[in-house]
């Protein structure tokens, strides 16, 4: 018998160097913000392309770690915790539950997205890291779950850690296929 | 302005940079900023220029990067120890290992190829028919000319497919010309 860790190594991920994202992702950010005027708009933009990148790495994920439903929204936080250490290759806490139970939080004391990333003044109102809110958003509608995701502290912006915030709104009837809607 | 609240990149140390992220996450990305940069052109050269431009902005950063960390700081001077960069040290940091091989033109002294059997970009592109002289790998073309360039040799780095894909390195005459002299002395 195999005993597994906890670690995600089981799951036999290739890899690539980190910088590369870091800098491809910069690359491409830069570029949306001098094709559009306004900073919000960025914002979006990036949050559907997280989005779109979110649709298709749950199937990926689904497929390596052989997982079942979720019994629960700290099941599902777990999950995500897993998929961040998969993909991102950090492992981020999971924390400040809501009351209800239908909120909570994800806290990255590091991430590769914003390494040698640093905001200009008249940037700060960039959400750089809503390309994660919205994989989380895609991936989870993927699996019959309507989320909202946005940035509560961001380290680009001076805060101790990036703090990711995700509300469960519903659960979907009908899983409708990708891209329409 | 407190000191505390600022503390800018550079105040941070450098990392070893051997940070890891999945390919698939990698390979999701570089479609998203293929479909970024198609959805803003109408035909695949102006495609490709989008795509070449984007490599330039990720090269320009890593000479920076890759001089401090593997080379402390020292820079290059001829063109033969520049391309052996690019091929080995390059190569590894960014996609783990070196390119597969570098070639002088028979027919032009001015030209070098790169040539890699499966680069890393094109691993999950399938490209359509209607579009077959379509290489996404013009990003590293891109990446190869900023940091040429930016290092003082100026090039224009283009991406074909030949032997899988082959980065054609096109030196200026005065880049040539500066190397000869320096051989000479």
């Amino acid at each position: 018998m195999v005993i597994m860790s906890r670690s995600t190594s089981k799951f036999d991920t290739k890899k690539v160097n980190s910088e590369l994202v870091t800098l491809t992702y910069g690359a491409l950010v830069a570029q949306m913000v001098k094709d559009l005027e306004n900073t919000d708009d960025v914002s979006k933009q990036l949050e559907r392309l997280g989005y779109n990148m979110g649709i298709r790495l749950i199937e990926d994920f689904l497929a390596k770690t052989n997982t079942g439903r979720c019994f629960d929204l700290k099941d599902t936080a777990d999950k995500i915790q897993t998929a961040f250490k998969m993909y991102l290759g950090v492992q981020p806490n999971v924390s400040n539950w809501s009351a209800a139970g239908d909120e909570f939080s994800f806290i990255l004391d590091s991430n590769p997205l914003t390494d040698l990333v640093e905001l200009p003044d008249d940037l700060k109102s960039l959400k750089y890291c809503n390309l994660i809110c919205g994989a989380i958003r895609g991936a989870l509608e993927m699996v019959q779950l309507d989320v909202q995701s946005w940035i509560v502290q961001d380290q680009l912006k001076g805060d101790q850690n990036t703090e990711i915030r995700v509300k469960f709104i519903r659960r979907l009837e009908d899983a409708m296929p990708a891209g329409e809607e | 302005m407190s000191l505390n609240k600022n503390r800018s990149i550079l105040d941070k140390p450098l990392s070893r940079g051997k940070g890891e992220v999945s390919l698939s996450c990698f390979a999701l990305l570089f479609s998203e900023v293929v479909q970024y940069c198609q959805n803003k052109s109408q035909t695949v050269p102006e495609l490709q220029t989008r795509l070449h431009d984007l490599g330039q902005t990720v090269g320009v950063k890593l000479i920076d990067l890759y001089f401090v960390r593997e080379r402390n700081g020292k820079r290059e001077i001829k063109l033969l120890n520049i391309l052996l960069f690019v091929k080995s040290t390059l190569w590894k940091a960014l996609f783990g290992r070196e390119a597969d091989k570098l070639e002088h033109s028979n027919d032009d002294e001015n030209t070098y190829y790169l040539m890699e059997k499966d680069p890393l970009v094109n691993k999950f592109i399938s490209v359509p028919k209607d579009k077959s002289s379509l290489n996404c790998a013009v990003f590293i073309a891109g990446i190869i000319e900023a940091v040429l360039t930016g290092t003082g040799f100026s090039a224009k780095v283009t991406a074909h497919w030949h032997k899988g894909t082959t980065y054609m390195v096109k030196f200026d005459e005065a880049v040539i010309a500066r190397d000869k002299q320096l051989e000479e002395r």
